[in-house]
């Protein structure tokens, strides 16, 4: 495929010349040719195209690489001499422009299912990836201030504050949770440390229209919309309150109210559903997306590929969002993909695609926002890829000091909190300080012991919550099987434990 | 099979009279029934059953939509949804990518949302790609969000041994499905069973597993007017007697039910009487029809085209011995597909499935009239 050469330098120069942009490495490219006439196994020819905020993607906007390096001798003296062949327009005219442009010569197009192809003589493998991984798009530095160039969503001063507190919120929730569960008083949890950019901001920059469809680490999503700590207590707890009803490990929260679909366990089984569902939000015409988060892990199951694909081909308003976050238990993304991350299974999809720094408030802000836009306006899904770090343990299941080192874990828990980094911003602007952070942390912490107490202390659900839901009605034989149940509890009331009620 | 025509002629005559009558008093004035109807007009195959079925529960309801590999374009692997594209659109027939475990997730994804999808599998066999989204995904979704998400989706497609397909195209999974407690599961034999399921399947709050048969797409049955009007349907969990008999009740399902039928005929010449139950549904099983049947004749054979172990009629039997226990006078037969992946060629594709002998046979032993089988070991 030296006709992708081809392509790849002359759109290069195509689009040098139209963009007008003079970045070292566009001239770069075209200087190494007209000084050395040819281009070299393993040089890399960047696109100036580097503009994320642009929505209309160029076609080739990322980096490409003239020669892998894996050939062997053989193949690369051949890609070389045909690239050259081809640079040098030996098979072409020169100064006509753009290579897409060009019409007879040896080239022969040909119609195929999905478009015409062009045919070449020359057997070029694509790379299976790029020297140069993708850019990733990010807003503040580790000070928490802006960079010059920086482009980012606008932020009322009062969405800022109620985003930083809520991201607090979540961090004191997870640590006394956590510590909860520790001490026995709940059976499992898992915390979102490390992660609260992405759970709130991306929250905050959708509406409540929008549906969720989560994994399992955002509960700071149901947070920004409203769920309270005293809910998330009673669910952890599975008390009469719990909107589960007592049936779901701790974590899997659900509330209709908020669009916020109850947690699974099974991993990426919410992928599709949220292409289902904004497939019937399509049909209703109705002007919301629907959102729906995984890691890295969850990008290997079947379902993330079979619900990428529909969404591109259905044409529906989805976001997905991948949280990056290096681990999947104990596997790293080394080990999970070849591909560079997530980003690029979408692009394969044929959707328009974007990598963030999950730990930028701000950019997780614009982006999600941004995404939302066009999936709603233009009824197409849209992939986030947020690069960011799992702080804490898978759950707490897991120790995973035992295959990460601890200073990995100090560096990204200190040098990169997202949380902190928020804080400098917002502290820039006067919109908080000190005094208010000590007071919110406080406030919070009590609150959530309260919760925790209100939460044990009441009672479990009732006996007839064994058997609704099943069925739309309770069925014959559960009624029966709750008739009986009931008679030998009264027969043996002493079997029955004291403080479940009946 | 003349003989059973003439029968139910004569059957529904009489209850025609008494139905219309009850009708009068039940419908409201207006009704669009007709008030006298006249009996075993029209025969329909299954196929046309299911395709008026679907068209107009996809008329009445703008929510309802359809789903599948080549449900549209190609109109239906089997011709089950032909028209229905034209008639409807792309919005509401949707042909899928080749995955069954996409397509099946989006179909939970859309129900989830407040959709009524009908997920189409090509064969049950491949519903195996797609088994995490029917059960974690759909069955359990009601019980686990406590009534907040329910999914009111069905899953159809046909299910058993067709012909000469082999062992990947012909597993029953009746037996499967019907374990999950927040699934229902159902078998339509007849065109007046394929419309009123089917029906009752989509207007239903509840996940459905909808069980047809491909060998019986072809088939005509005699249906009545009633079955034709669009507001019919049929109560899911109520088993039918298609034929009332004394002396043995034979339990079946899908095809099984034909293949019953023709071996109470036989067996009629040679003075035993059976009674031919067609399960219809498998999850609600109807017990009390079954029990009731088994009370009076006290001899129960279970027929099923699956597996035997831990199959459907391993269920009946164990509801029969937990309820009606003194009234068998015999143990209770069961006759089921060879405990083989089915095999390919004819002959012995023949053998793996059971015939109509086979049922005639474990009648005449639960009546102690043939050699009973731990002799014959």
């Amino acid at each position: 495929m030296a006709g992708w050469f081809a392509r790849s330098s002359t759109l290069a120069r195509h689009l040098a010349r139209t963009s007008s942009m003079t970045s070292p490495a566009a001239g770069g490219c075209l200087s190494s040719i007209r000084r050395h006439g040819t281009l070299k196994a393993g040089d890399t020819v960047l696109s100036p195209t580097d503009d994320p905020y642009r929505h209309q993607i160029a076609p080739m906007s990322k980096t490409l690489r003239v020669v892998p390096r894996y050939y062997n001798e053989w193949m690369e003296t051949v890609i070389e001499e045909v690239s050259v062949a081809v640079l040098f327009g030996k098979e072409k005219k020169r100064n006509e422009g753009c290579g897409f442009c060009r019409r007879g010569g040896m080239k022969k197009e040909l119609d195929f299912p999905g478009g015409k192809v062009m045919f070449v003589p020359e057997m070029n493998f694509l790379p299976g990836s790029t020297s140069e991984r993708i850019n990733c798009y990010c807003v503040l530095d580790d000070n928490g201030q802006t960079f010059s160039k920086s482009k980012f969503q606008e932020l009322s001063k009062e969405d800022a504050v109620k985003m930083y507190i809520d991201m607090v919120t979540l961090q004191v929730m997870d640590t006394i949770f956590y510590e909860a569960q520790r001490q026995g008083r709940i059976s499992f949890y898992l915390t979102s440390i490390g992660e609260e950019a992405i759970n709130v901001a991306s929250a905050a920059a959708l509406k409540i229209d929008d549906i969720v469809f989560p994994q399992y680490r955002e509960p700071g999503v149901l947070l920004w919309r409203g769920f309270t700590l005293q809910e998330f207590a009673n669910q952890c707890f599975g008390n009469k309150l719990d909107y589960g009803k007592g049936r779901q490990m701790p974590i899997h929260y659900g509330s209709n109210r908020l669009n916020y679909y109850t947690v699974s366990s099974p991993i990426a089984t919410q992928i599709p559903h949220a292409v289902g569902a904004a497939y019937s939000l399509k049909m209703d015409g109705k002007k919301a997306c629907t959102i729906t988060y995984f890691g890295d892990g969850g990008t290997s199951e079947g379902d993330f590929h079979a619900a990428l694909n529909f969404a591109a081909v259905m044409e529906v308003p989805v976001i997905f969002f991948c949280r990056n976050n290096g681990w999947a238990i104990s596997t790293p993304t080394t080990e999970q993909f070849r591909s560079d991350g997530a980003v690029v299974r979408g692009q394969a999809y044929g959707i328009h695609s974007i990598r963030i720094d999950g730990n930028d408030a701000l950019a997780v802000y614009s982006a999600v926002h941004a995404a939302r836009e066009m999936a709603i306006r233009e009824s197409r899904p849209i992939l986030i890829e947020a690069l960011t770090y799992r702080v804490g343990h898978h759950s707490t299941s897991d120790d995973s000091t035992k295959y990460r080192s601890t200073d990995e874990i100090e560096h990204w828990r200190t040098a990169r909190d997202p949380v902190s980094k928020f804080r400098k911003w917002v502290e820039g602007n006067g919109w908080w300080s000190d005094v208010a952070e000590e007071e919110h942390r406080n406030n919070t912490r009590k609150e959530l012991l309260r919760a925790i107490q209100m939460a044990e202390r009441t009672q479990k659900p009732s006996l007839s919550e064994l058997f609704t839901d099943v069925y739309d009605q309770v069925p014959r034989n559960l009624q029966e099987q709750e008739r009986t149940l009931r008679e030998i509890i009264k027969k043996n009331p002493n079997d029955y434990p004291s403080d479940v009620p009946v | 099979m003349l003989g059973i025509v003439r029968r139910k002629v004569g059957c529904e005559v009489f209850s025609a009279m008494k139905f219309s009558l009850a009708l009068r008093k039940v419908l409201p004035t207006g009704s669009a029934l007709p008030m006298n109807y006249s009996t075993a007009t029209k025969e329909i195959t299954v196929r046309e059953a299911l395709n008026s079925a679907l068209d107009e529960e996809m008329s009445a309801d703008p929510k309802v939509f359809l789903m599948g590999e080549e449900v549209g374009e190609y109109q239906g692997a089997y011709k089950i949804s032909k028209g229905l594209l034209e008639k409807y659109g792309p919005d509401r027939v949707l042909d899928t990518p080749i995955t069954e475990a996409g397509f099946a997730g989006i179909g939970v994804g859309a129900a989830y949302y407040g959709l009524r999808p009908v997920v189409e599998f090509m064969t049950f066999n491949f519903s195996l790609q797609a088994i995490d989204h029917i059960i974690n995904s759909a069955a359990k979704s009601n019980y686990m969000s406590a009534g907040q998400i329910s999914v009111p989706i069905v899953f159809r497609g046909p299910n058993g041994a067709a012909a000469g397909v082999g062992a990947q195209h012909s597993q029953c999974f009746a037996a499967w499905y019907a374990h999950v407690p927040g699934l229902k599961v159902l078998t339509p034999y007849s065109a007046e069973d394929a419309r009123g399921l089917l029906k009752a399947a989509i207007r239903d709050p509840d996940p459905v597993v909808f069980l047809e048969n491909e060998l019986l797409y072809g088939e005509s049955f005699p249906v009545s007017a009633e079955v034709l009007d669009s507001s019919f349907c049929l109560p899911i969990g109520k088993a039918k007697i298609e034929r009332e008999g004394k002396h043995v009740t034979i339990t079946a399902y899908s095809k099984m039910v034909g293949y019953a039928l023709q071996a109470a005929e036989i067996l009629s010449k040679e003075g035993i009487s059976a009674e031919v139950i067609n399960l219809r549904s498998i999850r609600p099983l109807d017990r009390a029809t079954i029990n009731a049947s088994v009370r009076k004749t006290n001899r129960l054979v279970t027929v099923e085209e699956g597996f035997p172990q831990h199959g459907v009629g391993a269920e009946i039997g164990m509801s029969v011995v937990e309820e009606s226990f003194e009234y068998l006078d015999a143990p209770v037969e069961r006759i089921a597909g060879a405990d083989v992946p089915m095999p390919y060629a004819a002959n012995l594709e023949r053998m793996a499935v059971p015939q109509v002998d086979n049922i005639v046979h474990a009648a005449k032993r639960a009546c102690y009239r043939s050699v009973p089988l731990a002799a014959t070991a």
